[in-house]
């Protein structure tokens, strides 16, 4: 299966090219970020305070990956679950955040935000950790060191592998699927 | 009286955690081929190809098959006859799982419940002893991930529903986690006993071989039927739609009260790992 190729960070132009469905190659830079690491950039958003990353057009891969072996710019790193983020979603997408790297579905409010803003929403194969890890070139912690796997992380990546799922005009990968292979 | 050194036992977690993590089980590697012969959908077959590179990888480069290296879910066998020396069993397999996880470049995943400060070591591991007869130790780590394990569900059904209760039950649970616990899965189910002992007869279902049915022909049937359901879903691998859900289903019963009918049911991903050794 053929895929597109794209560079990051992408404007809102280039996400609203996107539809579910489509394979893709990501190339360029990435942050990282789940859990805690959303809580705190949340509570800053509150606050009004300025974040300690620019997120800008940014992808957000959702990952904590294992420890660097010796030589090696990062561990095995495949995606966490989108949901537990949903709350914080819409808001980073407000702030200027292009799009999510993730897996698993996302609640409406997060894919209104994805239409709204021309945004999108990838998964990679989740459990693929270590396949995943070979199209991550360098990786450097960029903020919150103290929160160790959850810290965030900024990624360089060439041909890293995705598949979107919810794009700019309202489609469900995950629903269109599932929807195709069911049996009475 | 057969004596075994706590340091033994810290040594041997060590080992069964990073093996547990860098190298996927015979029958999972068997189960995930015959899924990806299975699968119908184009997308999803890639899907299992890719899974199925990534543990080659895992063993050959010696790294974790998935970056989630799980909790330390360990499950002691103590033969009565052994006596443990030289510190105490609890502290020498937490040792281990604090060894292991740090020797294996595994990610440290246990934190404080509402702090989420992380503890640093993966410990505590989850630890579940039985006395068997004999003078052996066996002990088995389970690496179990976070996202399948967040899809899995504990209810008290009542008598009436029977065994489609049991069946409905299991299979919407599956159904309704869609892409979250990384299909295509393995299921354990627990059916009988009390509250908490069905939930762990789930967990210990899934030590079972997968492609090995339960020795009971009426559980072997209803681990098919329910196999079988799950699969008419269409959730597919990762969730993007196909025809192999679940690779696995084992279910584990024993009795229960007469007023009760507990069931659970604890979801694995396609990293379904475990290790075990007989000391």
């Amino acid at each position: 299966m053929s895929s597109k190729k794209i560079r990051t960070p992408f404007g809102p132009e280039v996400a609203r090219t996107l539809r579910a469905g489509d394979r893709v190659l990501l190339t360029g830079t990435i942050l990282t970020g789940r859990d805690a690491a959303h809580k705190r950039l949340f509570e800053l958003l509150q606050a009004g305070k300025p974040f300690p990353v620019d997120i800008k057009d940014m992808l957000i891969y959702y990952v904590g990956p294992s420890p660097a072996k010796p030589g090696r710019p990062i561990g095995s790193a495949g995606p966490t679950t989108s949901l537990r983020m949903d709350p914080y979603a819409p808001a980073l997408m407000e702030a200027g955040l292009r799009g999510m790297i993730g897996k698993g579905s996302r609640a409406k409010l997060v894919k209104d935000a994805i239409v709204k803003y021309g945004g999108v929403y990838f998964a990679a194969v989740g459990g693929a950790a270590a396949l995943i890890a070979k199209s991550i070139k360098a990786a450097k912690i960029v903020a919150y060191e103290d929160l160790g796997p959850e810290a965030i992380y900024q990624l360089e990546v060439e041909d890293f592998p995705v598949i979107v799922i919810n794009d700019a005009e309202g489609n469900d990968l995950y629903e269109q699927g599932v929807a195709e292979y069911k049996r009475a | 009286m057969r004596v075994i050194e706590a340091g033994k036992v810290t040594e041997e977690v060590r080992r069964l955690c990073i093996e547990a993590n860098y190298f996927l089980g015979e029958d999972m590697e068997k189960a995930l081929r015959e899924a990806a012969d299975t699968e119908e959908s184009p997308v999803g077959k890639d899907i299992l190809g890719q899974i199925i590179e990534n543990a080659r990888i895992a063993r050959e480069e010696q790294c974790p098959i998935c970056q989630d290296t799980g909790t330390a879910v360990v499950f002691v066998e103590l033969g009565q006859e052994v006596h443990i020396t030289g510190g105490d069993f609890v502290t020498a397999i937490n040792e281990g799982v604090r060894q292991g996880y740090k020797d294996g470049y595994l990610r440290k995943s246990m934190c404080h419940p509402f702090a989420r400060k992380n503890t640093g070591d993966n410990t505590p591991a989850v630890i579940y002893t039985d006395i068997v007869p004999g003078d052996r130790l066996k002990l088995t780590v389970v690496a179990k991930g976070g996202g399948s394990e967040n899809m899995s569900a504990v209810k008290m059904l009542t008598p009436a529903a029977g065994k489609k209760g049991v069946k409905d039950f299991v299979v919407k649970t599956v159904v309704e986690a869609g892409p979250n616990p990384c299909p295509p899965v393995v299921v354990g189910v627990g059916v009988g006993g009390t509250f908490e002992k069905t939930a762990l007869l789930a967990k210990k279902a899934l030590l079972r071989e997968v492609g090995v049915h339960s020795p009971d022909p009426e559980l072997a049937q209803m681990e098919a039927e329910v196999l079988e359901e799950i699969n008419k879903s269409g959730v597919g691998p990762q969730g993007l739609g196909g025809r192999v859900t679940a690779m696995w289903v084992a279910i584990e019963m024993i009795p229960c009260h007469i007023a009760s009918f507990p069931a659970a049911v604890n979801i694995n991903c396609h990293v379904a790992r475990h290790k075990e050794v007989v000391i």
